[in-house]
């Protein structure tokens, strides 16, 4: 009797379809979910807690100084530099990286003879570590280093910089390494936007007597819009924590010229041991990367979640 | 990769930047016989005699060889005087040792009984954390014939001792100097003239490791040593500021100096240490002739180059003299390689008996002769360095009227590192605001 109860009530609650739906988020979203909270939602926490701090590193958190970490970096015309070139990274890769992704995935998207290979060797420097690509590009970037040379065998001598000591040109540099390591990934994701769309469109609007640039500028591309979208947003993001290709390059020298925001706080964090003003930073750098997700979100990325797919080709 | 703080110490981790957990090899197999009936000698009286064993572990930046097998058999040494004690090396990477696993061992409850740390300010910042041990009356017995303690105290008390002691001077090439025909500088203007002789014959007179930018602070440092007296350096350092005229006098010197465009060209980009590029490697290849560094430079562009000769075409000198200046002629920039001890009053005296046995005159021979570091803490065992250019510069470094340390070093960390960057701005754009920021580093927030 005993057990009929305990079996009835069992089979009770798995019919009932809430407490159902219940159990499998609770399953399939907890592992998840406690990754994000322990490794993403404390850290930050934790961050902002000790930004409020004036703390080396060592011994207790004892001289709270309120906001005075932020005022500090808001006065300190090297952090201010850090954003400038931050901001000079993230539109630059935005602006050039984009309109070069999406050409070179349309022209990767045609069958040609050798298309798989070059396809390979576009996203090659995608796989390297950016710490490697770094120390490669110190050695090719040196002077009269490989780059150099090559320049001067097409008679482009006038172009040889001091590419990574000259305070005027380091920048650029940093973002024709950073161009050359993340372009192929931009292409990989255009290429399989691509694929989505749908060949009987193209021939449709062929059929109807367009051009293959109005087959392009009218179908191709407002299909395409969605993985643009997504890939400005990714863009933008890693943008603004660009960290590791030009740490290895420049460490953000000569003289700050190609600081970042995050070369700036590992400076003030690790190598200074000054760990309140850090984390002061990099809530800053956190505020930054939410009021742009926040505000994506709600301008760019809302019209894919309602379905402009089906409205872009209605029009 | 940087190394703003990596000043001394990275000469033993030199170029490679892969950490040798690996390499680890060295951990002492720890023999258990039981105190007491144990034959072996005990060489100091204040050996604990409870049968209870301690084991230490040893953070150090010994991943390559020769300091590797140096410090294994320092260890085997010691085991066999200390029956009770048990020593686990393990050497990390350098700056993956300084920046980022002591600092986090220290404000964890494990720290290694035994670290290593250059002393000064960083050193005292350390303490604070309330986990260092204070070994002063471990070691009261026989610090006092050990050269530059004074380095490893804090508030007055020896938190730590050196092993090892490092000069900065030029490290220069004795063939291409006798190539362009010219002699050894003993005062700026001689440096000068012999720089434009040296441009005039192709080579890069001298190389900096701009990138890293405590090299470019030892530049300025000289310069205010020369101008400084020694009073005024100490007290700046210890009233972190930096405003006294003659720190500007330097840095207009220096400006001076930097016009004469003596550095090789994109110098702004250079590291000093990593690769056939770096400043070490422009010396070491030829390309550049002379190199401002610290004694680890030689085992440096060893590790650089493929320059056989290396060693017997090294020479050494000191910065030159700027006569008629205030300071110091002859002080010297340097600092040195030293232990810490953590962990319970019995571990803090085994750790003590352990860093008098580095100290010893045996082991001491071995550091500075094969292992190549620098000057010994015993001056009697300077006649075991082995380099020709390293002898000199060991020579010379016993008649320096007084040896500063290295200024990131004796500051605190972070206006030790402050310090370093305005300097480095300045070497970028050498201007009366980036002179005066100099002038107010350590104080900037």
């Amino acid at each position: 009797m005993n057990r009929s109860t305990t079996g009835l009530r069992r089979s009770l609650g798995w019919r009932s379809p809430k407490l159902r739906k219940r159990t499998e988020l609770t399953i399939l979203l907890a592992p998840g979910l406690i990754l994000f909270v322990g490794f993403v939602f404390i850290p930050i926490v934790i961050a902002a807690y000790y930004s409020f701090y004036n703390w080396s590193g060592y011994g207790p958190l004892n001289d709270a100084i309120g906001f005075r970490n932020y005022s500090y970096a808001f006065n300190d015309p090297a952090f201010i530099q850090a954003i400038e070139h931050t901001i000079y990274l993230t539109v630059a890769s935005v602006v050039i990286q984009g309109p070069l992704s999406i050409g070179i995935a349309l022209l990767l998207n045609r069958k040609f003879f050798g298309r798989a290979f070059l396809r390979t060797v576009i996203f090659a420097p995608y796989v390297l570590p950016p710490a490697v690509t770094g120390v490669m590009w110190s050695l090719i970037l040196q002077p009269g280093g490989f780059a150099d040379q090559v320049l001067k065998a097409f008679g482009l001598g006038g172009l040889v910089q001091l590419w990574l000591a000259n305070v005027h040109v380091v920048l650029l540099t940093v973002f024709l390494v950073l161009t050359w390591q993340y372009i192929g990934f931009g292409i990989v994701l255009l290429l399989a936007g691509l694929q989505n769309v749908p060949i009987e469109l193209k021939q449709a609007a062929a059929i109807d007597g367009a051009s293959p640039w109005q087959v392009t500028r009218r179908i191709t591309l407002p299909l395409l819009a969605p993985t643009i979208r997504i890939w400005g947003f990714i863009t933008v993001i890693g943008s603004l924590q660009i960290f590791d290709i030009v740490w290895v390059l420049t460490e953000g020298g000569p003289a700050g010229a190609s600081s970042t925001i995050t070369s700036y706080m590992v400076l003030q964090g690790v190598d200074s041991t000054d760990f309140g003003f850090a984390s002061a930073i990099a809530v800053i750098l956190f505020a930054f990367c939410l009021v742009f997700a926040l505000v994506y979100q709600r301008f760019a990325l809302r019209r894919d979640v309602r379905g402009a797919l089906t409205r872009a080709v209605g029009n | 990769m940087r190394s703003s703080r990596a000043l001394a110490a990275v000469a033993l981790a030199v170029t490679t930047a892969t950490a040798a957990a690996a390499c680890s090899s060295g951990s002492s197999s720890s023999t258990s016989t039981p105190a007491g009936t144990s034959s072996a000698a005990s060489s100091s009286a204040s050996s604990p005699s409870t049968a209870a064993k301690v084991t230490l572990t040893w953070w150090n930046n010994a991943t390559n060889q020769p300091l590797l097998g140096i410090y294994t058999s320092a260890i085997k040494g010691f085991e066999a005087q200390h029956p009770n004690i048990a020593i686990t090396n393990v050497p990390i990477q350098n700056e993956l040792l300084q920046d980022t696993k002591i600092p986090l061992a220290l404000e964890g409850n494990n720290p290694p009984n035994i670290y290593q740390q250059w002393g000064g300010g960083v050193l005292g910042q350390q303490v604070t954390s309330g986990k260092v041990d204070n070994i002063t009356a471990d070691v009261a017995s026989w610090i006092g014939g050990i050269s530059g303690a004074s380095g490893w105290q804090a508030n007055g008390q020896q938190y730590g001792v050196p092993v090892d002691l490092h000069v900065v001077g030029f490290w220069y090439r004795k063939d291409i100097f006798k190539k362009v025909g010219i002699t050894v500088p003993t005062t700026l203007a001689q440096l000068e003239s012999d720089d434009t002789k040296l441009r005039a014959a192709g080579y890069a007179p001298i190389a900096v490791g701009s990138k890293d930018r405590w090299p470019d602070a030892f530049w300025w440092e000289y310069f205010a040593l020369r101008d400084c007296p020694q009073s005024t350096v100490q007290s700046a350092i210890k009233g972190e500021s930096f405003s006294a005229s003659c720190f500007g006098q330097a840095s207009t010197n220096l400006a001076a100096f930097l016009k004469t465009n003596p550095f090789q060209t994109g110098f702004l980009g250079t590291s000093s240490q990593q690769g056939a590029g770096s400043s070490a490697g422009l010396v070491a290849s030829g390309k550049a002739a002379m190199e401002l560094q610290g004694d680890w430079d030689p085992s440096v562009m060893e590790g650089v180059s493929t320059n056989k000769n290396l060693s017997s075409e090294l020479g050494w000198f000191p910065f030159p003299q700027t006569p008629g200046s205030a300071g110091s002629q002859t002080a010297v920039l340097g600092g040195g390689d030293g232990y810490s001890c953590t962990g319970t009053t019995t571990q803090a005296q085994a750790c003590a008996e352990f860093l008098q046995y580095l100290d010893s005159p045996t082991v001491q021979a071995q550091i500075v002769g094969p292992g190549q570091t620098g000057e010994p803490v015993l001056t009697s065992e300077s006649s075991a360095i082995t380099l020709p250019a390293t002898q000199t510069a060991a020579a010379y470094f016993k008649t320096a009227s007084y040896e500063e340390l290295y200024f990131d070093t004796a500051l605190p960390t972070k206006p030790g590192q402050n310090l370093d960057t305005a300097i480095a701005n300045y070497f970028s754009s050498p201007t009366s605001s980036t002179a005066s920021a100099i002038a107010n580093s350590p104080a900037t927030p």
